[in-house]
Parts: structure tokens; sequence; C-alpha cells
């Protein structure tokens, strides 16, 4: 899967949850600092994004996926 | 104004009969009912005997956007609202960074509620057990809380001066203005946001509420089901609703020249350490309820001509609390009970009951109680019934009564 469609992908599942705009979440974009996501629905969107692109995200990994970038690299490196 | 008067100056609600307080009072006088048939799956699955509910008349999903919507239960959604209603009534625009409209410091929130979040315990509990661990909502804890509604408001007005939470059964939402009363006597805040909410129309609490005894089974007439004080009467309509004020000090209210609806000028609760469901025969908590909130409120029975009965429309309760009402007050007390046409908001209850006993001084209008055809001759007191009664009234009661022998009666007076 290509970087952008998972770019896209991350960023429907990031609009269902907290709401953000789709158009808003792009690489650079931290989830807590820039996008105003809290812990509670870090935690949903990483059960979305293993169900979505098949990856197991354990929650010391999930705990250093600061950006949008980073999980985007971790999916593809881990899909 | 005396250094203790404390004000009404906002309302706000969501209830079967309308999505705010001016389609709910309407709705009231001129005879509207919320009483609906449960259309629901569950009621043939489990078949239940009391098939009629009085759901909301604007779903929250109308007013919210999807996002809050899917991070609150029902009862926190509902609660919200009345409180934004509530909020802007009283003439407060909504905090941000810039702009604070009460001091944080001096802003308190108390809504209680029966049960709080039983639509996400039990939504929750599907999930895991159909699909494990990890499709349970992290939220789930926060949702089914029963302090999330007033822990919600809390953060949406920034009240920084204790939120607090009354569970009283069918009297939380009473016990919320008084607790808010209490804050603001005390010195801790000069702004409280108070009221009730629950939204639990759902099978197991109807199964429940049904084994008890306490619903109504007139089926075919779910608009005429809720009859309080009828002598037809046969149990309670379940609803769901919340009702929220601004209270506020005479002095903090007059500085920034607010419209008063009404004074809480007293509260009283006490407790039947009788029976967990049922009133204590001789009645005595709920006349010595209604003794201490006037008693409180420096009134005497004379001046309280009007009582908003919690009466639910059951057999027993509502005879009990004519009798205590008149034992309290005496003879010349006119009740009316919103309940015929509202059904039973339960922890929503008092709060809503409430805002129609602060309109009813406001206006000089008592609504009539829908229903009630044939008065319960058992009922010495007379019920307003067929036409509302224009009035002009200088102190009301609202009574509210709950499972656990809560009794709450506040005073209110005319400002």
């Amino acid at each position: 899967m290509a970087n952008e469609e998972i770019t896209q992908g991350l960023a429907s599942i990031v609009e269902e949850v907290a709401g953000v705009d789709a158009e808003e979440v792009s690489v650079e974009k931290s989830f807590v600092d820039d996008l105003d996501i809290d812990s509670l629905s870090m935690v949903e969107i990483a059960v979305q994004a293993e169900d979505k692109f098949g990856v197991k995200i354990p929650d010391d990994e999930l705990a250093n996926l600061k950006t949008v970038g980073d999980a985007v690299d971790y999916i593809v490196k881990n899909a | 104004m005396t250094v203790n008067d404390v004000v009404i100056t906002g309302m706000g609600a969501t209830t079967p009969l309308g999505g705010d307080v001016a389609s709910t009072w309407d709705g009231l006088l001129n005879g509207a009912s919320g009483g609906r048939p449960l259309e629901e799956d569950w009621v043939d699955t489990y078949d239940l005997p009391s098939r009629i509910a009085a759901p909301l008349a604007v779903e929250p999903s109308e007013v919210l956007p999807r996002v809050r919507l899917r991070r609150m239960d029902r009862c926190e959604q509902i609660a919200l609202i009345a409180a934004r209603q509530a909020w802007s009534d009283a003439g407060f625009d909504l905090p941000d960074e810039q702009h604070e409209p009460v001091d944080p410091e001096r802003l308190g929130v108390s809504i209680g509620t029966g049960i709080g979040g039983p639509n996400t315990l039990l939504e929750q509990h599907d999930l895991l057990k159909s699909q494990g661990l990890r499709k349970v909502s992290p939220l789930t804890v926060p949702m089914l809380m029963p302090n999330g509604p007033a822990a919600h408001v809390s953060i949406e007005l920034r009240a920084r001066a204790g939120v607090h939470s009354p569970a009283s059964a069918c009297a939380s939402g009473a016990e919320g203005l008084a607790k808010a009363l209490d804050m603001i006597r005390s010195g801790r805040a000069d702004v409280v946001v108070a009221g009730g909410a629950e939204a639990c129309i759902r099978p197991i609490t109807v199964a429940g509420f049904s084994q008890s005894r306490t619903l109504s089974t007139r089926n075919d007439d779910p608009e005429g089901a809720s009859r309080p004080f009828d002598a037809a009467r046969d149990g309670f309509v379940m609803g769901e609703g919340s009702g929220v004020v601004v209270l506020e000090s005479a002095e903090h209210a007059a500085a920034r020249g607010a419209r008063v609806y009404a004074r809480l000028a007293g509260a009283g609760i006490t407790s039947d350490a009788y029976h967990i469901t049922g009133n204590h025969p001789d009645g005595l908590g709920q006349v010595n309820a209604i003794n201490e909130a006037i008693g409180s409120a420096g009134l005497s029975t004379t001046d309280v001509e009007h009582v908003n009965a919690h009466a639910t429309s059951t057999v027993v309760g509502d005879v009990g609390e004519a009798a205590a009402v008149r034992k309290a007050l005496g003879d010349h007390v006119l009740l009316t009970a919103p309940k015929g046409a509202l059904g039973h908001l339960v922890g929503g209850a008092g709060a809503v009951e409430s805002i129609i006993t602060v309109l009813s001084l406001y206006h000089g209008v008592i609504p009539a109680t829908r229903n009630l055809e044939e008065p319960d001759p058992k009922v010495e007191l007379e019920v307003v019934a067929g036409e509302p009664r224009t009035k002009r009234l200088t102190a009301a009661v609202n009574d509210s009564f709950g499972f656990g022998g809560h009794n709450v009666a506040l005073a209110f007076t005319r400002a």
C-alpha cells in the first residue's frame, strides 16, 4: 500500500474518531499538539488502524507514534 | 434582597414535550402528551407488560455534533444540551481562552441522575462479549459514570468551584438544586449550574420497573396512561429528559443586571429509613421535607398556595403525597402534577418540574394535570385539571421523592 493511501486511510479514521477534518491530517502533524487528539482517542484510532491495515500496534509502540508520519512509517514497515 | 438570596437566572430543558423550556411549557399549557407506544423490537422479544414510554421530543443527534455524541452517553448529552440552554438563557457566552463570563473559581455544577449511563454499560458489555476487549471503547467508564453529566457540563462551562452529582433516584434532579443552594449559601460559589438528567428507556429498566409493579400497562392509550391523582391511575410512564437551571447569588445577579425568574428560597431533605421502594405510611418524611423547605425559606404555610407534586401516577404514592402536603401546608394548596403530560423523567424529573414551578411563579399560571378526569376521592386537595389556572402566587413548593426513601422539597418565591 502506498504511503499516500495509508495517510488517507488514517485521516478518515481520525475524522471518524476525533472529528478532525480529514484534509487537516497530513504527515507532519502531531496527533496531540496539532490535531488535539487525547490519549483515549489515540487508543480508538490504533484499534481501527490495526483492523484497516492489518498491523499490530502494541501500547509501547503507540506511545512512539507522535506524528501522522510516524504512524504511516510504522504501518508501512509492519503491515 | 438579603445576603443569602439565591435566584434563578437561566433555564434549559429537553423533554418528551419539546427540545427546550419554551416548547415544554407551551406543551404543558396546551395539554400535549409525551406518551408514545414503545415500538422497539425488545418489547416483543421480552414480552414486556408495559409497552409505552415518553421519549425525548428532540433527539440529541439533532443538536450536538457527531463526535460529541460518540464520546458521551445519552444521559450526558441531554444534560449538556439543557445546561447550554440555561447558560445562554442567563445571558452568558460560552467561555474560551480570552473570555470567562463567570470567574471559574466561583462557578459550580450540581447535576444529579438516577443511574447515569446504562446505555453505555449495556452496549459496551455486549461488545466485550461479542467482539472482545479491543472493541471496548476507552471512554466506557467516563460515559457510564453517574457524575459524567455534571463533569461534562463543568468542562464546557469551566466550573472549578466543585462538581456534585447527587444520586437519589427520582429525587436526584431536585437534590441537584438543593446542593447548589448550599454551595452558594455556604460561600463556595456565586453561580451554580444545577439540575438533573436521565435517559434510560431500555429493556432492563422497563423490565425491572415492571417487576416492581410500578409502570402503567395502559398500553392502548399511551397519551392517557400517566394520570396522577386520577381514580383510574395504574402506574407511571417511563420518560427521559433533562432540566438545568442557573442559580446565582442575588448579589451576583444584580451586579450584572440579570433577569430573575424567581428565588430558590429554601430546600428540605429528609429520608424515610423505612423501605427501599415504598414510602413510609405516615408520610412524615415528606411532611418534614416540606416543613424544612418553607421554614428555611422563612415562609409560613399560608404563603405557599401551590405545590408542584411529584405524583407519578402510582396508586399508593399519589395519595400519600396529597396527604403529606395537606398535613404540612393545609387545605388551601392547589396541586398540579406535570407527569400526566411528561411521564416520569426519573433523575431529570425534579429539575424539569422545578423549572415548571418557577414558570408558574413567573407567569402566574399553573398548568393543568393531564388525564385527571375523575379525581381519586382519597386526594383531599384541589388539583388543577382541564385548563391551566391563572393565579398570582407568592411562593410554591416542588416535591420530589425517590426509591430509597429520599424526600426533597424546594421552596420557590416570586422575584
